[in-house]
């Protein structure tokens, strides 16, 4: 009962604040009069393409261009007035604290939480409006001028998928604008926002002329979860203490060094010191993590074995009775060892897990977790075909894999939980630590993992790929 | 520094013990003790970057300090955010209103924001903007509105709901003489027994006018605080006379040099020190009559704030911005 008070207040306070820059917005002839075009007439503009386009196309034929154009166009209609949701946005966190209206606002008894939630709430109020407005003028004008008749279920997906896209624009943009101090620097940290969301409407679009319209469930849940991570991160990042605490937008290059050199460093006075605190940090810190990534791991496993039966290898390829003479150079041709010395194999294990880190940092991790994933894909593709022909595994993994792996796929989940850390502090708690200062320290604490553990490793990995695993796997088979 | 010292039975309205704060390895205020109670103005003075406004930011639960603490009439501030801040009238150091906003709707804005009915916000919105004078601007857009407005509409916001505590950063700057005045009656009218005032400000005058206790801050620290009257006796001394006569000099230089620290002297006039000038004068006074020196002139020479401010500062080595 009393939280459900709580939340009442909540809701009641986050109105009064979206109230009040939603009166502001109708206000500004700035922001009104795009969103008028684009509600009234861009949809107009649309319909008259649309029907355009059709009579075009259907002289050819083409009958499925314009089957697959009707929808492609009310997804265009829907997204350019949620469009200006991100200047909005960024207008109303951004703006506000660089006009200085900001601290009056502060002083009052909402809460953080609140004012987040009323700013949201304005910002999505009028360009969703449009959107949805845009959008049933569209259909409307469509079902009378080409008697058009949508499934039902594929405008719920557009309307889904615009107001999930808004919402991640939106959420993105708290993040930008709780960074800087003006305008200016959040319409320049606004690519971040803007990039992604141009490459999200091309593969939009070609799901679009794909006709594959079941895959935009996995896009408007995947934008969804997005949308709440970069919300989460909106929501820990604007707070008092963030937005009053920097006055200025400068890069403190001595500040951030010594942080990072700090945070690097930390209590290690002599090499062997850093290397025992590394070896303790990962011990303590990357449990949850490592598990997790190990779970991923294990599915790659399966994936790869799974493949193996639907796109088995030809099986004189695996037939290990003939091996012999070359023997390293042919594991080397069927991907099992590095073929190019010991070196090529060192800079190619570093160079996956540094690519993994730099695609994990830009995708929340996912991309390099599915990065660390590729291998033990390919080995259990291996451990599939293998199986499949027969083929005793155990002695495969012993002699052709384990020797080097049993030190390759530790750094990988080390190299991967180390990956995962850096994610979830930047979206979670930030100890009342700035993000860029949260970043720092935990770029530092990936360095460390990787400088500490991941790479000697590898180096110990690498040399007994080359020189160790081909003779065991001789004596093996 | 501890501010003012305990009153007995009489709990402190805004109360900070060991108050600091960082901004990363930037020290913007540093373990400062304040006390105010119920019915006292208190004047925060200091050179720009002394760490004043983030002294009424701490205060207000608008930033969170480093170490230390601060109460709200007995409560705490970083565990009741909200609750104290609702407590609590706030004059920004920028007024920060809504430029296409009317004065009306700004200050029911606000009061919504603090829980008022909408009969109390039409009432005090009423008597507030007759108050400061915004009666006939009220249907203006506050971004037509002079600097001196819009300053005397964000003091009547912080003033709406009928705080008991009220923090000013700069309350007075940028008006015309005659709004400053208007606006320096109307805080000495906010007075009572019910209420604690903390004003940054860099017009000592106005200080000195308003305040009944000052604390100087430099370089994030109180450096000196107390009464006027305390600060004045603490950092200038004993209070100077000044004595302006015709007569014998050698009379005159024998009765005060015996009895008095002389700081200057030249024929016809004197200047020295006087533990009570009150008690002391009349007696001199009476003394040079009997000695047949005429006495054009005697009082205790005025030492302002100002005078205090620059020694305090001074002997600090501040008072440059930081």
């Amino acid at each position: 009962m009393k939280d459900w008070k709580k939340f009442q207040l909540t809701l009641t306070h986050s109105w009064i604040i979206a109230r009040r820059e939603i009166k502001d917005q109708l206000r500004d002839w700035r922001i009104t009069t795009p969103i008028i075009l684009l509600t009234l007439f861009f949809p107009l503009l649309m319909n008259f393409t649309a029907r355009e386009a059709i009579d075009f196309v259907n002289k050819y034929g083409a009958y499925l261009i314009a089957d697959r154009l009707l929808p492609f166009l009310m997804m265009v209609v829907g997204f350019f007035p949620i469009s200006i949701s991100l200047v909005i946005a960024l207008e109303s966190f951004a703006g506000e604290r660089e006009r200085q209206t900001l601290e009056p606002l502060l002083a009052t008894p909402f809460t953080d939480g609140e004012l987040y939630l009323g700013k949201t709430t304005a910002s999505l109020f009028m360009p969703l409006g449009a959107a949805y407005l845009g959008t049933l003028v569209y259909l409307t004008a469509l079902t009378q001028m080409l008697n058009w008749d949508p499934p039902s279920i594929l405008i719920v997906q557009m309307f889904l998928l615009t107001t999930v896209q808004a919402f991640v624009m939106v959420s993105g943009a708290v993040v930008v604008s709780s960074q800087v101090t003006s305008v200016r620097g959040a319409n320049l940290l606004a690519s971040f926002i803007i990039v992604p969301m141009s490459q999200l409407v091309i593969g939009e679009s070609l799901i679009m002329f794909w006709g594959q319209y079941d895959v935009l469930w996995w896009l408007i849940f995947g934008l969804f979860i997005l949308g709440l991570v970069l919300g989460r991160m909106g929501l820990h990042s604007f707070n008092r203490e963030n937005l009053l605490g920097r006055e200025l937008d400068v890069l403190n290059l001595r500040w951030a060094g010594r942080t990072f050199w700090q945070a690097f460093r930390k209590d290690g006075d002599t090499l062997l010191n850093w290397q025992r605190s590394v070896l303790k940090s990962v011990f303590r810190d990357l449990k949850l993590p490592a598990l997790i990534v190990s779970g991923f791991l294990c599915a790659a496993v399966a994936i790869g074995i799974n493949y193996a039966k639907k796109y088995p290898l030809p099986a004189d390829l695996l037939d290990f009775d003939t091996l012999g003479t070359g023997f390293e150079k042919q594991l080397a041709s069927i991907g099992l060892v590095g073929g190019q010395g010991w070196l090529w194999v060192l800079w190619n294990n570093t160079r996956a897990v540094l690519f993994s880190f730099i695609a994990g940092i830009f995708s929340f991790g996912s991309a390099g977790i599915l990065l660390l994933m590729a291998p033990l894909a390919i080995l259990g593709y291996f451990i599939g075909n293998i199986s499949m022909l027969g083929q005793p595994v155990l002695p495969f993994l012993a002699g052709m894999v384990l020797p080097h792996a049993v030190l390759e796929i530790p750094a990988i989940i080390i190299g991967g939980a180390a990956l995962l850390k850096i994610v979830i502090a930047g979206i979670g708690q930030t100890d009342g630590r700035t993000i860029g200062e949260t970043w720092i320290i935990e770029l530092a604490g990936w360095a460390r993992v990787f400088l500490g553990i991941i790479i000697p490793l590898v180096i110990v990995a690498a040399a007994v790929e080359i020189y160790i695993t081909p003779k065991i796997a001789l004596m093996i088979f | 520094m501890k501010l003012v010292k305990g009153r007995a039975g009489i709990r402190p309205l805004i109360e900070a013990k060991g108050l600091s704060k960082y901004f990363d390895d930037f020290l913007a205020v540093d373990r400062i003790d304040l006390e105010v109670y119920p019915g006292e103005i208190l004047a925060l003075l200091g050179p720009n970057g002394a760490g004043k406004t983030t002294t009424i930011r701490l205060l207000a639960s608008i930033l969170k300090p480093s170490t230390g603490w601060t109460k709200i009439d007995g409560v705490d501030v970083l565990s009741h955010p909200a609750e104290t801040r609702a407590k609590m009238g706030i004059l920004t150091e920028h007024h920060g209103l809504y430029s296409r906003m009317r004065a009306i709707e700004y200050l029911a804005f606000f009061g919504e924001a603090y829980g008022l009915s909408r009969e109390v916000i039409s009432v005090n919105t009423e008597r507030l903007l007759k108050q400061y004078g915004l009666e006939e601007v009220s249907g203006k857009r506050l971004g037509e509105y002079s600097k001196g407005m819009r300053q005397k509409l964000a003091l009547a916001r912080a003033l709406l709901h009928d705080p008991s505590i009220v923090l000013l950063d700069e309350p007075t700057s940028a008006m015309d003489p005659a709004s400053a005045k208007q606006v320096r009656e109307s805080i000495r009218g906010l007075k009572s027994s019910s209420r604690a005032i903390i004003i940054c400000t860099h017009n000592l005058n106005e200080a000195e006018y308003l305040s009944d206790k000052i604390a100087i801050m430099s370089d994030g620290k109180i450096i000196s605080s107390g009464t006027f009257s305390e600060l004045r006796r603490k950092l200038l001394g004993k209070p100077v006379v000044e004595l302006r006569y015709k007569g014998s000099d050698q009379l005159v230089k024998n009765l005060i040099h015996e009895s008095y620290d002389v700081s200057y002297w030249e024929p016809g006039f004197v200047l020295f020190r006087s533990e009570n000038p009150d008690a002391d004068n009349p007696r001199i006074l009476d003394q040079l009559y009997q000695a047949g020196v005429v006495v054009l002139s005697i009082a205790e020479k005025s030492r302002s704030l100002e005078e205090i401010y620059l020694q305090v500062v001074h002997d600090n080595g501040s008072g440059q911005n930081r």
